[in-house]
């Protein structure tokens, strides 16, 4: 099973686009995550949840150093909300009363999240200019964002 | 399942590197594997395991290519973790077929899927709980116009302690649902900064009536309609359902009609957030088939209106909605104070305020036996199922130290859940909970967060203190310990230490965790759905993935 694995993950690795999925922004409204831009910069998508401290403590770790991140490489952070129906009329309360700069949506049927292959939030992906997924990160501990912004800065070198 | 899982895992290679030469198309996976061993300890009333191990595994492949796209999941128990179901074996459990472009999308086989705010249908699947009411069966869903959405279906449900692709719900699930944005729709209003929607869905459940005494519904109805507006920084949307007479196990067999309201109002200004949620739950339980009960084949979803603790002693409190009737509020303010402000500190600081109030209908008998109860639609019950009370501030201080306090102040109805945990105590808890969190940053990549818990309360099992502290190395490692202490028992025999230790390595997708521990029997929620998790001692190993 290992040996089959090693062979899928070098088959997938050519390949791996972000899919096409449906989601809603915070205003409820539908959009397509083949729709996100970002003029060729990279982007960095976060899976999150309001209940998970870990997915909180990531992006707010973050949120601190977004306006330099921003100007030094031109990245964006797209947060998907995995909030069920329980939350997700409460995320964009959530989001403006803690002043997050990011882009956010709501994936409450979780189809983005199967197609991602996501087990847990958090979890962390970047895409390089041509929207290919080119790390991930499951799981976060403080000081993994250093990791993600050492990464980014080598998609803009 | 080892095998087939690679018989299927070579063939979907093959498949991708024989069609190389056009559009091989891409695979996604995901996985994960648990595994536990159980010792008896009758101290803190760990049962035997026969099998001394239980594990739960599944694997997920998804092949997609151009506009199709197909997957499969297995899924493994041997025997499943305690808590879970009891049956072992392994099998495919899910697997589909779909195509989708922007105007239609088409899927075969499994499917989950969620209309409105989930009152009148919602099948999902929460892995942590073994949760899984996929339908089988078609759905098909247009977008005949920009803004106009519609969904059709039909399926049988699958059991969720049950992953056989024959053991599925007797009754077959028909179900339509509309969603229209009226800012595309209406000439004028595209250009409006207010977004307007509206919505409506039918579901009906057929099964057949074997009851030799009573005469059932064999069709039952479940519909309601909804409304958003979302303009800016104010936001209000609301659902009102009904369901036709549903003689259930779980409502006891009335003839009542069911019905449902839920009102939701935010403001989202910058650096202050408010949500408030009002809701009426009357005789809404509605399921795949009429016996069944617990977590099983569950239709629709009635969303909580309480928060979503994760803090482990206030896990000892959890509520899910009582859905045979509840009438609730919850309210939530977060603000955040300002940077370079006296108050606000260097880096500023986040409040959060909850408030979260739930209380019985005013149920009286009916005069009518078959109805069972009457309730006022506008009048409060005298019994409080559920009431919180908490306040959250968290701030940076330096480069070096993060902080939080956290207070609740908790009402909790035992009572309500001793279907699923077993307790035999009818005892209304009142309880302070208190959480002190500290985040210190050794070095660049080096952490070390601690949490100090004390939950005091004189019902029930008294009071617990607990002490928690993880040291991470990013990006890799963690290790973690912490030991919750039930020093307020009121039997000096049950003032005891669960202590647990583990250790977790992650490489980018992958994360492997080790440990040991001694679980406290306890209500183990997720996203508003409980499960009633066993006293355990023993060792677990959990891995998981995606590729």
């Amino acid at each position: 099973m290992i040996l089959s694995l090693m062979f899928m993950q070098s088959m997938a690795q050519t390949s791996k686009q972000l899919p096409d999925v449906g989601m809603k922004t915070l205003d409820g409204e539908a959009i397509s995550s083949a729709e996100w831009q970002n003029d060729g910069k990279p982007i960095i998508i976060s899976f999150w949840a309001t209940w998970c401290k870990p997915c909180v403590l990531e992006l707010v770790t973050i949120q601190d150093q977004y306006e330099d991140w921003i100007k030094e490489t031109g990245v964006k952070l797209i947060a998907v909300s995995i909030d069920d129906a329980r939350n997700s009329s409460k995320v964009k309360p959530f989001v403006s009363g803690r002043g997050w700069e990011y882009e956010v949506y709501l994936d409450e049927n979780q189809d983005f999240k199967r197609a991602m292959g996501v087990n847990n939030v958090p979890h962390t992906f970047l895409l390089n200019s041509s929207k290919e997924i080119v790390w991930d990160h499951n799981s976060y501990s403080p000081g993994d964002e250093e990791v993600l912004y050492e990464k980014v800065l080598e998609l803009v070198d | 399942m080892i095998k087939t899982a690679s018989a299927v895992l070579v063939f979907f290679g093959f498949a991708a590197a024989q069609a190389q030469e056009i559009d091989p198309g891409t695979i996604n996976g995901n996985f994960q594997f648990d595994v536990q061993n159980y010792f008896e300890d009758s101290l803190i009333g760990a049962p035997e395991f026969p099998s001394r191990v239980g594990s739960n595994g599944f694997l997920y492949l998804t092949y997609a290519r151009g506009n199709f796209q197909s997957g499969v999941r297995f899924e493994s128990y041997m025997p499943a973790l305690q808590g879970f179901l009891r049956e072992k074996g392994a099998g495919l459990a899910h697997r589909f077929a779909q195509y989708e472009t922007k105007n239609l999308d088409i899927r075969v086989g499994n499917f989950y899927e969620q209309f409105g705010s989930g009152m009148v249908l919602r099948s999902y699947e929460e892995y942590g709980l073994g949760f899984d009411n996929s339908l089988d069966g078609a759905r098909l869903r247009l977008r005949p116009l920009p803004g106009i959405e519609v969904t059709g279906l039909i399926g049988r449900q699958r059991n969720a302690f049950t992953f056989q692709l024959a053991n599925m719900s007797e009754g077959i699930v028909r179900g339509i649902d509309a969603d229209f944005e009226l800012n595309e729709l209406l000439p004028g209003m595209d250009s409006m900064r207010t977004r307007y929607r509206i919505g409506g869905s039918f579901v009906s459940r057929f099964q057949t009536d074997n009851d030799p005494i009573l005469i059932l519904p064999e069709n039952v109805a479940n519909y309601g309609v909804r409304f958003a507006i979302s303009g800016g920084k104010f936001s209000l949307n609301g659902e009102a359902v009904h369901k036709i007479n549903d003689p259930s196990t779980v409502n006891a067999l009335i003839y009542k009609p069911g019905n449902g309201v839920l009102l939701q109002a935010t403001y989202s200004g910058k650096g202050l957030g408010v949500s408030f949620s009002a809701k009426r739950i009357d005789n809404m339980d509605y399921r795949s088939e009429r016996a069944a009960t617990f977590n099983n084949l569950n239709l629709n979803f009635l969303p909580p209106s309480t928060k979503q603790h994760t803090y482990r002693l206030m896990t000892l409190f959890p509520y899910a909605t009582q859905t045979n009737g509840e009438m609730g509020f919850q309210t939530e303010i977060i603000y955040r104070i300002p940077k370079e402000t006296k108050l606000g500190g260097k880096y500023g600081t986040n409040i959060s305020l909850n408030f979260s109030h739930v209380r019985a209908l005013d149920k009286i008998v009916s005069a009518d036996p078959d109805m069972g109860y009457e309730a006022d639609f506008f009048a409060w019950g005298n019994r409080t199922f559920f009431q919180d009370i908490n306040a959250e501030i968290g701030r940076k201080f330096s480069d070096r130290f993060k902080g939080s306090v956290t207070y609740m102040n908790v009402v909790y109805d035992k009572s309500l859940f001793t279907q699923l945990t077993g307790f035999s105590s009818t005892t209304t808890v009142h309880s302070h909970v208190g959480v002190v969190e500290g985040i210190f940053k050794l070095k660049k990549k080096q952490t070390l967060r601690a949490e100090i818990q004390h939950a005091y309360t004189k019902q029930e099992f008294g009071s617990w203190a607990m002490l928690m502290l993880e040291y991470t190395i990013a990006p890799h490692w963690f290790v973690a310990a912490f030991d919750e202490y039930n020093y307020g028992n009121a039997n000096p025999d049950k003032r005891l230490q669960y202590f647990t230790g583990q250790i977790g390595y992650t490489q980018g997708q992958y994360r492997m965790t080790f440990g040991y521990g001694k679980q406290r029997a306890g209500v183990l929620c997720v996203g508003g759905v409980c499960r009633f998790v066993p006293a355990a001692n023993g060792f677990g190993f959990s891995i998981q993935g995606s590729f």
